[in-house]
């Protein structure tokens, strides 16, 4: 098992290193560039000039790359062209509110996707199938941050009951020794300041995992479905087991093993539906961050930000495969 | 008064606005010690009649008529709690394929825990070690080392000594065995015959053995119930029913049966046309489309089992026949060796002949 995570971990380097290739020349085929971003469109062409030799932007794109991917190596990402911050400094003080909106939208997705859609096999074709049917395709197809809009409009302009914006309320005091803000109020023994900070986290996570949400009920009810039918099921049954036993034990367990897998995948497109839930809502994450540098061309930033995604997504999928073997024991890595 | 007592036991399956008549009212009474066989084709709803019993039909089926009477109580009318007390504790049932019937994800010896836990309440400990014994009890090298693999790791023989196993683990009363050899080659399924047979001497469990192989009711059951599109057509001591079969039915699957001892050198003879639809109640002898017997009465009017000469209780042969198979074809098909004085075989009614 050691074996196989370090092997898994090893090939994250050739893809990290395709991935950075990938990236930088794709945000500088991106129109424009910082030095117009930085000047606004009147500049004269010396200015632009100018700047571009300051960056380092006049030289031929393979000299560029190389500098950077050196760099990289000694784990400089860079900084940006509009904070002047090192690349790195921000991310890490940004990447907590991601993680943390992301790991609450799959969270929710999970607790509330599994037992409907699981409900939902076995009241198969009944009311609660059908309706669950409906309110996932209504779901799945519903663009992310028109449903962050709506929320917003009814839950905290009309009602009052919610944040509109941000993690913390910007009058609470709070220590931030770990950025995660709720481990910052655990941390910091503040009741009140969890609740807020729950508050602000509720409507984005919800937002954030509606799709998913859709999608694993979707994928539990159809692997439920599959295991009902199963003979081993029957079996069960033949034992004389209580049904909660059967339901946990033997068919949960199996209908499981599809879900996971699309847990992870999900939580890679979670990622994209960041960017426009962190908009939406002013959390000021690892989306915003981006949104901001595509804007101003900010290439360090773009760059190190695709790269920390891509990190994500190969992270969270490796625990997923972890994950899986625990669940089937017909797969063992060697 | 017995054991288990089956009284007109009707099966139906609804699917898209059909409806399926998957058993149409069987009765047959099991004494405990009891080896009974029920031998039919795929389809003829002898797989059904034993989950029907148990309570665990596909959601599809539903019970719509007769009794099922266990130790005074009829099992159809129980409520569902009752019920899951005798499923698995004095009903147990062992299934066709071992392949699929356990649970991949969980080791045997979960498995084989949980219904010991269930019904008799042991504990943790206890269990494992009543489930060490028992795969020692069905021939399963190594027994307690085994307990933490899971069934992938087992061969297909061994998976059903586990479901033999699992299925004796709260010494049943009465042991349903649904084709328990089918998925397993002929070596392996002499093996398992005899492992059941040796159970059911030694744990004194009534056995039925639910087959479409006249093979295996022949080395295990005492009597024998020939099933065809939800009806039993014929029942008799299993020697009686080999030796002297009556319905043409019958006839017709002992003869699709290749045999080592045939007097001359012989085709295998198929049972010609296919099963009936069963998409209306029968009315008339469902077999009557594949059989060369068939009368005008076969065609209008349903048989219903009747005694065959004396022999009542135990020796009791009964066919659902019109027109029962003669003497002379029996011999002619090689079922029967030619009658040495002249002594012809009680029949019933007249012999006559298509």
């Amino acid at each position: 098992m050691l074996r196989y995570v370090a092997k898994r971990l090893l090939l994250l380097v050739p893809v990290l290193i395709g991935l950075s290739i990938l990236v930088f020349a794709y945000v500088r085929a991106l129109p424009g560039g910082p030095a117009i971003a930085l000047l606004g469109e009147r500049a004269t062409q010396e200015s632009v000039e100018a700047i571009n030799r300051e960056l380092g932007l006049d030289q031929p794109i393979f000299v560029q790359y190389l500098r950077y991917a050196g760099n990289l190596i000694q784990g400089d990402f860079g900084s940006s062209v509009l904070s002047r911050r090192p690349v790195v400094e921000e991310l890490l003080e940004r990447f907590p509110a991601t993680v943390e909106l992301g790991f609450a939208a799959i969270l929710f997705a999970v607790l509330a996707g599994i037992p409907l859609g699981f409900v939902a096999a076995k009241r198969y074709q009944g009311v609660l199938d059908n309706t669950s049917l409906v309110a996932s395709l209504i779901g799945i197809s519903f663009p992310v941050f028109f449903l962050a809009l709506i929320m917003k409009y009814i839950f905290a302009v009309r009602l009052g009951w919610l944040p509109s914006i941000g993690r913390l309320d910007i009058t609470r005091s709070l220590e931030h020794p770990t950025n995660f803000y709720l481990l910052d109020a655990i941390i910091a023994g503040d009741g009140a300041a969890f609740v807020d900070v729950v508050a602000h986290l509720l409507m984005p996570a919800i937002a954030l995992g509606t799709i998913p949400l859709a999608i694993i009920a979707r994928i539990t009810r159809a692997a439920t479905l599959d295991v009902l039918s199963e003979d081993y099921v029957r079996t069960a049954r033949a034992k004389g087991l209580t049904t909660a036993v059967i339901d946990r034990r033997h068919i949960l367990k199996n209908s499981l093993l599809p879900v996971v897998t699309v847990i992870g995948l999900q939580t890679g497109l979670l990622l994209t539906g960041a960017i426009l839930t962190e908009t939406v809502f002013a959390w000021p994450g690892v989306g915003t961050w981006m949104l901001n540098a595509i804007n101003n061309r900010d290439y360090a930033v773009l760059q190190g930000g695709i790269v920390f995604f891509a990190f994500l997504v190969v992270v969270v999928n490796l625990l997923v495969d972890i994950s899986y073997a625990f669940l089937n024991p017909r797969i063992r890595y060697q | 008064m017995p054991l288990l007592e089956v009284r007109d036991l009707a099966v139906r399956f609804s699917t898209r606005g059909k409806t399926v008549y998957a058993v149409n009212g069987i009765s047959f009474d099991l004494d405990p010690g009891d080896t009974l066989g029920i031998v039919g084709e795929s389809g003829c709803g002898k797989s059904v009649s034993s989950l029907a019993m148990l309570g665990i039909l596909p959601p599809a089926g539903r019970v719509s008529g007769g009794q099922v009477t266990f130790d005074g109580e009829d099992l159809l009318t129980l409520p569902d709690e009752r019920l899951r007390h005798i499923r698995g504790n004095d009903i147990a049932m062992v299934f066709q394929d071992p392949m699929t019937s356990l649970n991949p994800v969980l080791t045997v010896g979960r498995q084989l825990t949980e219904a010991l836990r269930t019904h008799l309440d042991m504990d943790k400990k206890e269990a494992a070690a009543e489930a060490g014994s028992l795969l020692d009890r069905v021939g399963i090298p190594d027994a307690r080392q085994r307990l933490r693999d899971y069934p992938h790791q087992f061969s297909g023989g061994m998976r059903q000594r586990v479901g033999i196993a699992m299925a004796i683990s709260c010494q049943p009363k009465v042991l349903i065995a649904d084709e328990p050899t089918t998925a397993l080659d002929v070596t392996i399924q002499a093996q398992i015959l005899e492992l059941l047979r040796t159970l059911v001497r030694e744990e004194g469990m009534a056995l039925i053995l639910v087959t479409h192989d006249l093979g295996v009711v022949a080395g295990v059951c005492a009597r024998t119930h020939v099933m065809y599109a939800g009806r039993f057509v014929e029942t008799a001591p299993t020697a009686e029913l080999f030796a002297n079969p009556k319905h043409p039915y019958t006839v017709g699957l002992l003869k699709s049966v290749p045999r080592l001892d045939a007097v001359r050198k012989q085709r295998l003879d198929p049972i010609g046309g296919a099963p009936r639809d069963q998409t209306s109640e029968p009315t008339a002898c469902a077999f009557a489309p594949r059989c060369a017997y068939a009368t005008s009465e076969s065609w209008e009017q349903l048989p219903v089992l009747r005694e065959l000469d004396g022999a009542t209780g135990a020796a009791a042969h009964r066919v659902a026949c019109w027109n029962p198979v003669p003497e002379r074809d029996l011999v002619a098909a090689g079922i029967r060796r030619p009658p040495a004085e002249g002594q012809s075989s009680a029949g019933l009614g007249e012999e006559r002949p298509a």
